[in-house]
């Protein structure tokens, strides 16, 4: 009889433990971020695509277009061009085409650039309707932000 | 042409009843998803409109635009008048809640008894609902439904009864008035009647629970283990009739708590008794009811049936018997 108050009057109160719980949670600020109105910023070690890195000197590419990226890549997803132009020492990047469709960031390309011309980017809002559109252009995308 | 006035008074009492008991219905919804929100720390409905408090509209118009799907091989009347069954009794037993001294729609000598024959037609709106729709889930979650209410429905009525002894009088307003001029005169701290008072009243609160299938009774839905239950094959507002009726009957049900245990409309501190006093009190009943389902997992069904059968009929019958030797003695 003893016994069966004891669990009675224990299991009560730890109902009300419960709800203490929760009310102190219900007047507490939220937490959650309103994704399209707030953003979170990435942190530094977040992979997105590869993007070029801009010469501060120039406004153009730090890219020498050694083509290292391009051998590094295993899925075989990025086409570097470039040609020779007169009074520029070495070659002039004219294309770098990056196929996203078959990326899987493993970021060999960004270890093996010599002159780090290349980064991952912060960019996650991605969404498109044709496998094309994740065929980029990065040397006309670093253009474009410019 | 002169109109009886009774006859006005009465259509203005009715129209408001439906209205309140919708407007309840509709905006429970969105304040049980802010309040669930916030306590999982989120913001809940924010949208449409300021504080989304335009959500139970739009919700409304999006459930009434849905096809109302009638399935294969249903009991076709069973099937359609299940949902009336249990909105329809939620709002009849407005008709005697006293909101105040003189905002209720009729006195009734006997406005405790009407309740709760009203309150048990709502189980047999479940019933036939899920047996109508002939659905093995819906049919065990019948099975279940019944079986709870049966199960809590007696200490509910105990508890009931050793109110009723202390007050004499089964006339909601007549109860309310014994209880005026201060929370020290509320039934939940008649102390003088029975020392048990404030565990009859936790008693009555967890059968409310029980009775309106709220979490963690929430049995007749348990839409883990029961798809959803008695409502599987309902759909468009079929589905928001059984809705909005279940929230009526936890209005009701706080409502009766509010007048049987806090006093209905009077002040904490005998100051300005009023309607305003009385809804206070049933929305903070009505926000514990949200913040219950919010904090506690359901309960397994056999713990819900020893919970009633062994703790809560045993506690309600001796607080019975004890009360009924105290009002002997003193």
């Amino acid at each position: 009889m003893i016994d069966y108050l004891k669990e009675i009057i224990s299991g009560t109160w730890s109902l009300f433990v419960g709800l203490g719980i929760t009310i102190r949670y219900f007047f507490q600020p939220v937490v959650t971020v309103q994704y399209p109105h707030q953003t979170l910023s990435m942190p530094p070690r977040f992979r997105g695509h590869i993007e070029l890195i801009k010469n501060e000197e120039t406004g153009g590419t730090k890219c020498i277009v050694c083509g290292m990226c391009q051998k590094a890549c295993p899925s075989n997803c990025i086409t570097v061009n470039g040609e020779k132009r007169e009074g520029v020492k070495g070659k002039v990047l004219t294309e770098y085409i990056l196929d996203f469709t078959k990326c899987s960031l493993c970021g060999l390309c960004v270890e093996s650039c010599t002159p780090s011309a290349i980064t991952f980017s912060k960019d996650y809002n991605l969404a498109g309707v044709s496998k094309e559109a994740y065929i980029f252009d990065l040397k006309k995308r670093l253009e474009a932000k410019n | 042409m002169t109109v009886d006035p009774e006859i006005m008074r009465l259509l203005a009492f009715l129209v408001g009843v439906i209205a309140f008991a919708a407007l309840n219905a509709a905006y429970l919804v969105w304040l049980e998803r802010k309040e669930a929100a916030h306590i999982q720390r989120r913001i809940g409905p924010k949208e449409v409109g300021p504080f989304g408090l335009l959500q139970p509209l739009v919700d409304g118009i999006k459930l009434m635009t849905k096809q109302l799907i009638v399935p294969d091989g249903v009991d076709p009347v069973l099937f359609k008048i299940a949902p009336i069954l249990v909105m329809v009794p939620a709002i009849m037993s407005f008709v005697t809640i006293p909101f105040s001294e003189t905002l209720v729609a009729r006195k009734l000598d006997l406005g405790l008894l009407v309740i709760f024959a009203f309150a048990s037609v709502n189980v047999l709106g479940l019933l036939l609902g899920a047996w109508g729709s002939r659905n093995k889930y819906a049919v065990i979650s019948a099975a279940r439904v019944v079986s709870q209410n049966v199960a809590y429905e007696i200490p509910m009525l105990v508890t009931v009864v050793t109110l009723v002894m202390i007050s004499g009088t089964m006339n909601l307003s007549e109860i309310v008035g014994l209880q005026m001029g201060g929370f020290w005169h509320w039934n939940i701290l008649n102390l003088s009647a029975s020392p048990l008072m404030p565990v009859a009243f936790l008693i009555f609160f967890v059968c409310m629970l029980a009775e309106t299938n709220r979490a963690p009774f929430d049995m007749a839905e348990a839409e883990s283990e029961l798809v959803a239950g008695a409502f599987t094959e309902y759909s468009g507002m079929g589905f928001g009739v059984f809705f909005m009726g279940e929230y009526a009957n936890i209005v009701i049900g706080a409502s009766v708590a509010t007048i049987l245990f806090l006093g209905g409309w009077d002040c904490p501190f005998g100051l300005f008794p009023g309607v305003h006093w009385f809804l206070i009190k049933m929305y903070f009943l009505i926000f514990t009811v949200i913040w219950i389902r919010w904090t506690f997992p359901r309960t397994t069904f056999y713990g819900l049936l020893n919970l009633s059968w062994k703790i809560l009929i045993p506690i309600s019958f001796f607080n019975l018997i004890l009360t009924s030797a105290m009002l002997k003695v003193f």
